[in-house]
């Protein structure tokens, strides 16, 4: 008996290794003392009324941050392991196996697990308050959304220490991925931890195209809408296009190693090659789904900090749909050397460039922004502005590797892997930090400390810039990706220290970031406006920071572009506002209809993350554990029509009056 | 605002001179070509530098100096126009440069895709040779059809003559990569691929498998020998009279996964490039990858087609 445990224990946890072993270890005392502190301060109930079970599109953002925020901590650790492994040749640090365990979680956790919650949690946040709406369009939806983003992050994360991680790189190409090539669980904790979290993702891809073109406050066309709105558009749109095709691929593959089908197996005429098309259809509409929300956090925080409208609004908007657009035909530039011939090539080589045509339009629109603005610089202004030459060098790059014949010397070499690093750190990474820092004292009332946030500035950009120029030329030396050690001969040693050099001057400014928020938590005055930064031009900063849980107390009439910017001048012009205007604001308080908190999305979501587990280990009774769990959750939502209540108008003059109250 | 571009462009400028020092420095193997397929693409590499920083290093400037000109300051004396927010002529300017500069660009590319494109052979007087590059879990293996020898982790080619290299897999999907002379293309099972490549100077080149394969891919490296013709055929004798010959059983270890020593061998399986290339199609079938299933006879044939 205690023979088959352990057998089954070796199996089951990954042991043998110091470095995860002491992982393990901290990771269960973390847990052990995280259910300490809740049960000493008596917090469980609070943790789970007022979080938990929340729909509160703000409260969501927020966790959705917090998760991001923890995964680009292990993202970034895998990184600095890989840079101090390359800093040598020939290093024994990691062995092989481990090595590509880490570049693979590297990049899927950077991806899946870090900008794409920091991306919805910003969405969360901002979305409805920017258009006037007091929740997203499906509130109970977007809990399940970041529940199931939630299980499957956690999923993907277990098999670092349960089973075994995925090692066959970020996409996970066949035949390497299949069970001939990965027999382990890991391949199968990479399935299940992305499916369940792209159903989270494309749900909320949904919900966010709707409540756009649903929930805008009266008066707001869209073509009066804020250019971040318009960037989340574009990018929801985009979701919605994309994650189905990703679902389909990852299920197909699933099926291949569940059920033994043959759809990308070299044998039983399986064709590995569809499931690069596949997954590039997906991939590459990812990055633009990524990056075209931090085009839009740059054209608010942009116009804001030159005091100046936003120029070639309607370039902008067209620029922004035109991407989205293009970003489905350029797959193929992703698989240039798989010999598809001259004329597929020439297409997606054409296709990929036109994209950096609207792409280069906005740049300019930026800079002409700026021009005869009046320019400050708080952080938020700083990476926007260190954003522009950093994302004109990635895009260049861009084009480089677009020229088909070209890419044929570029293709899977250390140039490549510079340039999506600039344009994913120096485009979403720097773009979401902009939108961190600018909405931070919207969510909670206070800003960064702006001292501690230019040293982690300082130390990011120029640790970017250490790490990733040494890697273009890396590649121009015939560095291949995903080598964990290399000959001492080919003279590939000191670019590499100077890129890992590089890469711990990012973990610095990593540690700075940290320290920054526990500073501000601990001393940064708590502000007493809406309008944080004196100069807002959309709606969110026309109520109180951070919002109540209603968000407008009174439903807002838009008459302008900048809407709440425009108020502010008609006041400091003394002009009165239109009269529609006046109406608005000043109609008595009326009940507003709210969604009740739910307990569902976390419950389904967790039998979600059993079912997946169950999968995982092929253990068929807990498979239907799970997924009976999921359909009683699904009969429990139907048949709750207590879901809703109203709150009362005496309450909000009450709630209005303490933040009017806060503001004198 | 601390000058942030003055930092920045010094730092390309560093990396610019990095990449331009580097033509004259021979680490940087893509920069540095030895055969006309490297050349072309080289120079395809700097028509796509020029034109890329002839936009790039104006949009540096201007951002510099519109980021320093309309900071706030007391005192500034420049214009500040909040509402100016749009004019055509300046938008159409911007919508019209990178428009140029894309279909530029897009000339230049669809011209040299079909030149370059890896099927094609390369104009010569020489006759080209055939070696086939099969790549295993975790070595190279290569076979001379014409010369009958086979070379693991290692190949030799005679200077300039053209090498049409077929290129297949056992399992997982490589790239097979000759920095010097060429750019690289993917070994897939079930198929062979053409890449043909030239070498017009004598010397060792570094090559490697280019695509992740799993545990011990970073062992994927081989070396590219190219000599004389003379030199060439008395290494194919030296191999034939002094090396054994790589038997059925040899091939079926290969198939293992492991890695392997540089080897050479006087003789190999009949067809073993084939064999390995067709291990998973059934008879008769007429699978996705049936039109890249080619004999060397197709590929002869549609050779005289080129010249």
């Amino acid at each position: 008996m205690f023979e088959t445990i352990k057998e089954f224990a070796s199996e089951f946890f990954v042991t043998g290794d110091p470095m995860i072993l002491g992982a393990q270890v901290s990771i269960a005392l973390a847990m052990v003392a995280i259910v300490f502190v809740l049960t000493y301060f008596k917090k469980w109930r609070w943790l789970w009324s007022e979080w938990l079970t929340s729909v509160d599109h703000k409260k969501i953002g927020i966790m959705y941050i917090i998760c991001s925020i923890l995964m680009l901590f292990r993202g970034g650790v895998d990184a600095l392991l890989m840079r101090v492994q390359l800093a040598a040749p020939e290093l024994e640090f990691l062995h092989a196996d481990h090595y590509n365990q880490i570049f693979t979680t590297h990049g899927v956790i950077m991806i899946l697990f870090m900008a794409m919650p920091l991306m919805f949690g910003l969405f969360n946040i901002i979305v409805p308050l920017q258009i006037g709406a007091r929740d997203v369009a499906f509130p109970f939806l977007n809990s399940f959304s970041f529940w199931m983003f939630f299980a499957g992050a956690m999923l993907f994360n277990l098999s670092f220490v349960i089973g075994g991680s995925p090692d066959a790189g970020w996409l996970a190409y066949p035949p390497l991925s299949e069970l001939t090539g990965s027999p382990g669980v890991g391949q199968d904790f990479y399935i299940w931890g992305i499916q369940i979290s792209g159903v989270g993702s494309l749900a909320s891809g949904i919900n966010f195209v709707v409540t756009i073109l649903k929930m805008r406050a009266p008066g707001m066309k869209l073509m009066k809408m804020p250019m971040f709105s318009w960037s989340v558009l574009a990018s929801s749109v985009t979701i919605m296009f994309a994650f189905p095709i990703l679902t389909v691929t990852l299920f197909l593959l699933f099926l291949d190693r569940y059920v033994g089908a043959h759809f990308f197996t070299v044998d039983a005429g399986g064709n590995p090659m569809m499931y690069l098309n596949l997954i590039w259809m997906w991939g590459h509409p990812e990055v633009y789904i990524v990056v075209l929300p931090a085009f839009g956090i740059f054209s608010e925080v942009v116009a804001t900090f030159s005091k100046k409208k936003i120029f070639g609004y309607k370039s902008m908007v067209f620029a922004l749909m035109s991407i989205s657009f293009f970003s489905f035909f350029t797959w193929a530039h992703h698989f240039f050397t798989m010999g598809s011939g001259a004329n597929v090539n020439a297409f997606f080589a054409v296709t990929t460039m036109i994209i950096a045509i609207p792409t280069g339009v906005k740049v300019f629109n930026w800079l002409f922004t700026m021009y005869r603005g009046k320019l400050s610089f708080p952080t938020p202004m700083m990476w926007a502005v260190a954003f522009i030459p950093c994302f004109v060098v990635g895009g260049m790059t861009g084009v480089m590797l677009s020229v088909a014949p070209a890419d044929f010397q570029f293709h899977n070499s250390y140039f490549l892997i510079a340039h999506f690093h600039q344009v994913l750190i120096g485009g979403v990474v720097f773009g979401y930090f902009a939108g961190l820092y600018y909405w931070w004292p919207k969510m909670f009332g206070f800003k960064l400390h702006e001292g501690l946030g230019k040293w982690a500035f300082w130390f990011w950009n120029i640790g970017f810039y250490v790490c990733f120029m040494p890697q273009y030329a890396l590649g121009l030396m015939g560095m291949t990706r995903r080598f964990n050690e290399y000959n001492f001969d080919m003279g590939w040693q000191p670019l590499n220290v100077v890129s890992t050099i590089g890469a711990f001057l990012m973990g610095i400014a990593f540690i700075f970031q940290v320290w920054q928020i526990a500073h501000s938590i601990r001393f940064m005055k708590k502000e007493n406006t809406g309008d944080n930064w004196g100069q807002g031009r959309t709606l969110e900063w026309s109520i109180p920071s951070p919002a109540p849980f209603y968000n407008f107390a009174r439903t807002p009439k838009v008459v302008a572009q900048d809407d709440w910017w425009e108020k502010q001048q008609r006041r400091e012009r003394g002009e009165a506002d239109p009269a529609e205007v006046i109406a608005a604001d000043n109609a008595p308080l009326e009940p507003i209809h709210m969604p009740k908190n739910s307990g569902i999305p976390i419950i389904m979501s967790g039998f979600w993350f059993i079912a997946g587990f169950g999968f995982v280990w092929d253990w068929t009774w807990m498979v239907v554990l799970g997924l009976v769990g999921v359909a009683v959750s699904m009969l429990a939502r139907s048949f709750n029509y207590n879901d809703d209540y109203y709150v009362q108008a005496d309450e909000i003059e009450r709630i209005e009056a303490a933040a009017a109250r806060g503001a004198n | 605002m601390r000058p942030v571009f003055r930092k920045l462009s010094a730092m390309l400028s560093v990396t610019l001179l990095l990449i331009l020092t580097g033509c004259s420095n021979e680490k940087y193997l893509v920069l540095d070509p030895k055969g006309p397929i490297a050349s072309a693409q080289k120079d395809l590499i700097l028509i796509t530098v020029a034109i890329c920083t002839a936009i790039a290093i104006p949009v540096f400037i201007i951002t510099a100096v519109i980021v320093w000109r309309y900071r706030e300051r007391p005192n500034s004396k420049a214009s500040y126009k909040p509402n100016w927010e749009h004019s055509t002529k300046l938008e159409l300017t911007w919508w019209g440069i990178p428009i140029i500069a894309i279909i530029i660009l897009a000339i230049v590319t669809v011209n040299y895709t079909y030149k370059l494109e890896p099927s094609t052979a390369i104009q010569s007087d020489k006759e080209p040779i055939e070696i086939q590059v099969t790549s295993l879990d975790w070595k190279w293996l290569f076979t001379y059809p014409e010369q009958g020898v086979a070379t693991i982790n290692y190949v030799q080619m005679p200077v300039d003559t053209p090498v049409r290299f077929k290129l297949t897999s056992d399992m997982a999907m490589n790239s097979f990569w000759i920095p010097s002379l060429g750019g690289q293309l993917y070994t897939m099972s079930g198929m062979a691929m053409t890449l043909h490549l030239l070498a017009d100077e004598e010397g060792s080149y570094y090559g490697s498998g280019a695509n992740f394969t799993g545990e011990h891919f970073a062992q994927m490296t081989f070396t590219a020998n190219v000599t004389s013709q003379e030199e060439f055929d008395a290494w194919v004798k030296d191999v034939k009279s002094t090396e054994a010959a790589l038997t059925e059983e040899d091939v079926v270890k290969l198939k293992e996964k492991g890695t392997h020593e540089v080897a050479q061998f006087s003789s190999f399986p009949d067809n073993v490039f084939y064999d390995i290339m067709m291990q998973y199609v059934e008879e008769g079938e007429k699978g996705a990858h049936a039109h890249h299933v080619t004999t060397s006879e197709d590929a002869e044939a549609s050779e005289h087609q080129h010249h």
